[in-house]
């Protein structure tokens, strides 16, 4: 395992800015979640590491050494994509085995034996051995090309989406299971996703990429609680940060455009009168939606709440988040 | 408008049976979620009451009307797939157009019904546009405003925000369940995300293997399940298990789990054997007085609360937790739980065992 650095790197497809001069520290033994919705430039950053593609400017770092002349292969790292592709005519033993028996490794049969069965275990599949590839479920298919990737020790594991196509159930036992991988074998790992949950659980830090720029850089309490601008403040939260003008209240600090409110940030039973539009019970917490002045505020209330919709009640900021005009938090 | 009425229907491929027997009632105007893991037919039985399948055995009612062997042109509903498609050389207005113009409907009265249902789904702007060019959002409007256009009984949806990414799904949940509340016309929904189903259902069925394991109020399920399974699929992190054994009676009110008595909501039925003892995460209270003991041995942060896990002599438990409260990895602490929430399940079958809380759901489930 080894730390990777990320130094102003850029990339460009044609007019298009997929990344602007993006520096970033992936220390040894880190779990590094990169955030951000569809174009933010999360995945290229993936495949300029893995050297499928190559920057235009700025150096990438393996261990302290530039790999930008490095072929993937030379490398070491192992990439796991959202779409799991196994080799369906051979068994998942034989898939596992797979990328220890490239010729550049030369690794012995015994050898390879021993880590399938390691892996295996790992990753609670060992009953599943000689099973054909296209006789697992979903969730055991992406198990198995995790593992292909597990096998090989590299020095590093970039990981694209890896739970996106699993039903809901199955990815939240796969997120336990990959955060207690990542902790046994200490391995470095580059995640990428834009589910907030996979991000807040897993991550030892996220990194928030918004049109190819890293905007904040720190572990899941610092972006959530911290936030340094409204594009980070709505990246996590359920359900999402209000955001409103800073008038609608008093208290707001000069220069203040929008007062960004998380269901801690409102206090129920004082303040302004807000109107209650809908209760939407979701079992262990029940949504609250208020209109208040024409705009529409979602919080969180008991979970057999005596509220309808109709009723009013009053709220008032605490210890919100305020932002400028563009959008830069300035409290 | 419609009343659907689902009556013993069955269906099989082969030797591989896809429904059991199941049977319930949608109400006029309700949104309705069918949920479970994949292969566990509930997609199979919205294709029956759309006419998709014909049913092995039992019955479809829409409106009163047995439509069991009808093919889905007579039904008078409306399908929206996860897969939306549409006609790639059409423009939206076309496209929403087109189930009209083929019924043989005037031009003028397709234009007033066109604009309407692009003002319901606030898409007036974008109506001459080719569908080629459009979000992912946009071209789900454009395939729900073809459904509703038709002014059909009910509208089926299989999964319809599948395809689109975290941030948006949430965000076209809440468009759907607003545009339901205004139409208020029946909505049936395949979904697997079980917050999904909470959030925009006013009714769920839950289903495994083929089976309803239960039917009810999204609240009344989530709070009393009548199975292992409902409890577990319903809630993230879903209910904990402490497994135990032991004997109660009609009208105990307490459990001993590893010599601490716990209290349970009044039980309505005797229990001998291996028993688990169901709390949901949110009903767990850390606590230094409380006489069950547990270690901590993980914490995750999710921004409001925390997810605590503790290893018992009962199994793992978790508890959520505000986030703001101290949890020290490798701490020993005592385990508060809220009685009054606790469901007891027969161990070996799965089945809730009846009491004061489960007793009005468990009758009619």
């Amino acid at each position: 395992m080894a730390e990777v650095t990320l130094h102003e790197v850029s990339k460009r497809y044609g007019a298009t800015v997929a990344l602007d001069r993006v520096t970033l520290t992936i220390a040894d033994g880190a779990f590094v979640v990169l955030l951000g919705p569809t174009g933010a430039g999360k995945t290229t950053t993936l495949r300029l590491i893995s050297g499928l593609e190559a920057p235009d400017g700025g150096d990438i770092l393996i261990g302290g050494r530039s790999v930008l002349r490095d072929t993937p292969a030379q490398r070491d790292v192992a990439m796991v994509f959202q779409q799991y592709s196994l080799y369906p005519h051979m068994s998942v033993r034989d898939n596992l085995a797979f990328p220890l028996r490239s010729p550049v490794l030369r690794t012995p049969e015994d050898e390879i034996a021993r880590k399938v069965r390691e892996v295996a275990e790992v990753l609670r599949i060992e009953g599943k051995l000689e099973n054909k590839a296209t006789a697992l479920s979903g969730g055991e298919m992406q198990r198995v090309s995790i593992g292909r990737a597990l096998v090989r020790d590299p020095q590093l594991f970039l990981m694209d989406e890896p739970l996106s196509s699993l039903d809901a159930k199955l990815r939240a036992d796969l997120r336990v299971e990959l955060k207690r991988i990542h902790a046994t074998l200490g391995a470095t790992l580059l995640y990428v996703t834009h589910d907030q949950i996979e991000a807040m659980t897993m991550a030892t830090e996220i990194g928030v990429l918004d049109q190819g720029r890293l905007v904040q850089f720190g572990t899941p309490r610092e972006v959530y609680e911290n936030p340094v601008s409204l594009y980070v403040a709505a990246r996590l939260g359920l359900p999402r940060i209000n955001t409103l003008p800073a008038g609608l209240f008093a208290g707001a600090p000069a220069g203040a455009k929008t007062i960004g409110l998380r269901p801690e940030h409102i206090r129920q039973g004082a303040g302004r009168p807000a109107q209650v539009m809908r209760i939407e019970p979701l079992g262990d917490q029940t949504r609250l939606h208020l209109r208040l002045d024409g705009h529409d505020i979602i919080t969180l209330t008991d979970v057999h709440t005596d509220l309808e919709p109709g009723d009013s009640i009053a709220i008032e900021p605490r210890n919100a988040l305020y932002f400028d005009a563009t959008g830069a938090r300035i409290a | 408008m419609a009343e659907i009425v689902i009556r013993n229907l069955r269906k099989t491929f082969g030797d591989f049976t896809a429904v059991q027997s199941s049977s319930f009632r949608i109400e006029d105007g309700e949104f309705f979620m069918l949920l479970g893991p994949s292969g566990c037919g509930k997609t199979t039985t919205l294709r029956m009451i759309a006419g998709l399948e014909l049913p092995s055995a039992g019955e479809v009612y829409i409106d009163g009307e047995e439509v069991g062997q009808k093919p889905a042109s007579q039904r008078d509903i409306a399908f929206v797939f996860q897969m939306f498609a549409l006609y790639p050389h059409m423009n939206v207005r076309r496209n929403i157009a087109y189930p009209l113009v083929s019924q043989g409907m005037p031009r003028a009265q397709v234009r007033a019904k066109v604009a309407e249902v692009a003002g319901i789904l606030g898409i007036e702007d974008i109506l001459d546009r080719p569908v080629g060019g459009l979000s992912g959002g946009d071209r789900q409007r454009v395939a729900l405003g073809r459904a509703i256009v038709r002014n059909p009984k009910c509208f089926l949806m299989d999964e319809p925000l599948g395809a689109l990414d975290a941030e948006f799904r949430e965000h076209m949940a809440e468009e759907l369940r607003a545009l339901h509340d205004r139409m208020g016309a029946t909505t049936v929904y395949v979904t697997h995300d079980q917050l999904e189903a909470m959030q925009m259902g006013d009714k769920i069925v839950v289903m495994n293997h083929g089976v309803v394991e239960q039917f009810g109020t999204p609240q009344d399920i989530y709070d009393k399940p009548a199975t292992m399974f409902v409890a577990d699929f319903i809630g993230s992190p879903p209910m904990n298990f402490l497994r135990f054994h032991g004997s109660v009676a009609t009208g105990d009110a307490r459990v001993r789990l590893h010599h601490q008595a716990l209290t349970v909501p009044a039980l309505r039925e005797p229990f001998d054997g291996g028993m688990v003892y169901g709390v949901r995460p949110e009903h767990v209270r850390l606590s230094d007085t409380a006489g069950y003991r547990g270690e901590i041995i993980a914490a995750e942060y999710l921004g409001t609360t925390q997810i605590v896990t503790l290893k018992t002599h009962n199994g793992e438990v978790k508890a959520r937790i505000p986030s703001d409260q101290r949890a020290r990895m490798g701490e020993t602490v005592g385990l508060d739980f809220n009685g009054t929430t606790v469901t007891l399940f027969d161990s070996q079958s799965g089945r809730a065992i009846r009491s004061d809380l489960n007793e009005g759901v468990l009758s009619h489930g």
